[in-house]
């Protein structure tokens, strides 16, 4: 199979200032993305991965909706290198409000769950719902569990939690309905870094139990 | 320097900019001024360079003292504005005194007043942009009573004119232009077809972030759930159920309901000056 025939994209129109490129699954969204950002294309002001698609926005004083979707149709994703990804290692505490939730939830014991969240390495797919959130994809599929019925109003920094296929570490205090098992003292958001935030989509995540 | 000391704030009055770029990726949208067109006028208006700082009132009613003699502007949705004893129309330059206060009242149409004094605000400017994201929570926290703002340096040129015709904000439907897509194709030819043919109504739900519209129902013919991808500003976002937004300049960088179609730049700043009632007709178009 090859890069380009696997991975031509279709290009949706959104508006006059930006395309979405649909893809097939968020690792060759990252291929994209960083093929996007290699080539420099003029005018291009963000690039911004989705779970599988890559939203690319023009800045309109500087080129126009047609040259962007020349420019991107000529592209090609880049080509996928192991051992190229950004790794970040996140100790967590497990001692979370919904830990024994969860284990009701999956049927499993409370150190399975543990061993589960860190057993796999996971992937930031995407960012959204708050600064530097993270959507983090590729972890065990036995940890698949609905949000909470009710959402926090209050989820303090650091708190490692799950929904869905996902997981993530809330960045900054924030209202949240993710099921929490855990905590880490990382900081992943300070917005007088540059850049910002840690956990970036296409970086590698590993959490590390440190509860004792 | 040059200070503004605020005595009164209406509903709400925010420092606004050009906003923040190239962060989408990290969960941090652009926000900046929701009516574009009538903050980059409000700078033009006092020779300011473009991105100053402005301050955006909604729905009116700010009052600030000035302590040395300043330019200003004031932009946006119509309001009386008294400086000292002095009255003074929109869209064109005026002096404020040492000692003035200025006034802003409530406007007669729109939604969303500019303020731009020569040399623009400084605020706490965080990655980039002071302007207060509302969603994000990031920026220039909203103003109140007896904050004291600097007055900054970001002057140029004087302009040509003083005073610019601007197309008065009406209180009739707004027509706004819609090009189709991403995901139209999710929703029947029924829903596109009242997409185009029926009208929709601003609700009181309805911020920086983006205005909820009531309306006809627009049915898919997709089932199942959208993976969250970007959002556009001017996304008309159609959640399963419930009722369409179009998203303003605090809109969130990703969301996992279907966008039917994207307002342009032009049509959101008309959109953000739209108060709760207006109606609102959509002119969908494929590109």
């Amino acid at each position: 199979m090859t890069a380009s025939s696997a991975c031509a994209p279709v290009l949706r129109p959104c508006g006059d200032t930006a395309w979405l490129l649909d893809l097939d699954d968020n690792r060759v969204v990252h291929r994209w993305a960083t093929a996007v950002r290699k080539a420099g294309l003029n005018g291009v002001s963000e690039v911004v991965p989705g779970l599988s698609t890559l939203l690319v926005t023009l800045d309109p004083d500087v080129t126009d909706s047609a040259t962007l979707h020349a420019a991107l149709t000529a592209l090609e994703p880049w080509p996928e290198m192991a051992g190229e990804d950004e790794r970040h290692v996140i100790d967590v505490r497990y001692d979370g409000e919904d830990l024994h939730a969860v284990a009701d939830l999956t049927g499993l014991a409370v150190d399975e769950v543990v061993a589960a969240h860190t057993g796999t390495p996971w992937r930031v797919a995407f960012c959204g719902f708050a600064p530097g959130f993270s959507y983090l994809v590729g972890g065990d599929p036995r940890l698949r569990v609905p949000r909470r019925d009710e959402s926090r109003v209050r989820v303090p920094a650091g708190a490692v939690a799950i929904a869905g296929e996902f997981s993530s570490v809330y960045p900054r205090v924030s209202p949240g309905g993710w099921q929490l098992l855990g905590h880490t003292d990382a900081v992943l958001w300070n917005p007088a870094a540059d850049p910002p935030s840690v956990l970036r989509p296409g970086a590698v995540v590993e959490f590390r139990d440190v509860t004792r | 320097m040059t200070r503004l000391t605020v005595e009164s704030v209406g509903i709400q009055a925010l420092l606004e900019d050009h906003g923040r770029s190239g962060l989408a990726h990290l969960g941090v949208g652009r926000s900046g001024a929701a009516d574009r067109a009538s903050y980059d006028l409000a700078n033009r208006l006092v020779g300011n360079r473009p991105g100053a700082a402005c301050i955006e009132v909604t729905l009116g009613r700010l009052a600030f003292t000035v302590d040395a003699t300043v330019s200003m502007a004031v932009t946006g949705a119509p309001v009386a504005i008294r400086c000292g004893n002095r009255a003074h129309a929109v869209n064109a330059s005026f002096p404020a005194r040492a000692g003035d206060t200025v006034t802003l009242g409530t406007p007669a149409a729109g939604l969303r007043t500019y303020v731009a004094v020569r040399g623009g605000i400084a605020g706490q400017e965080v990655l980039g942009s002071v302007s207060w994201d509302t969603m994000a929570q990031l920026g220039t926290p909203p103003l109140r009573a007896g904050d004291v703002l600097q007055v900054s340096h970001a002057k140029t040129d004087w302009p040509a004119t003083d005073v610019a015709p601007v197309a008065a904000i009406g209180s009739g439907p707004l027509d706004l232009p819609l090009l189709l897509g991403p995901r139209d194709d999710w929703f029947t030819d029924e829903a596109l077809d009242r997409l185009a043919n029926r009208e929709f109504t601003v609700t009181s739900d309805a911020n920086r972030v983006g205005i909820r519209l009531d309306g006809p129902d627009l049915p898919r013919c997709h089932s199942g759930e959208l993976a969250s991808e970007g959002v556009v500003l001017g996304a008309l976002q159609v959640p399963t159920r419930g009722r369409p937004t179009l998203f303003l300049a605090d809109r969130p960088v990703t969301g996992g309901y279907p966008v039917i179609g994207v307002v342009p730049l032009s049509g959101v700043n008309r959109a953000a000056q739209a108060v709760p009632g207006t109606r609102i007709r959509f002119r969908p178009r494929r590109r």
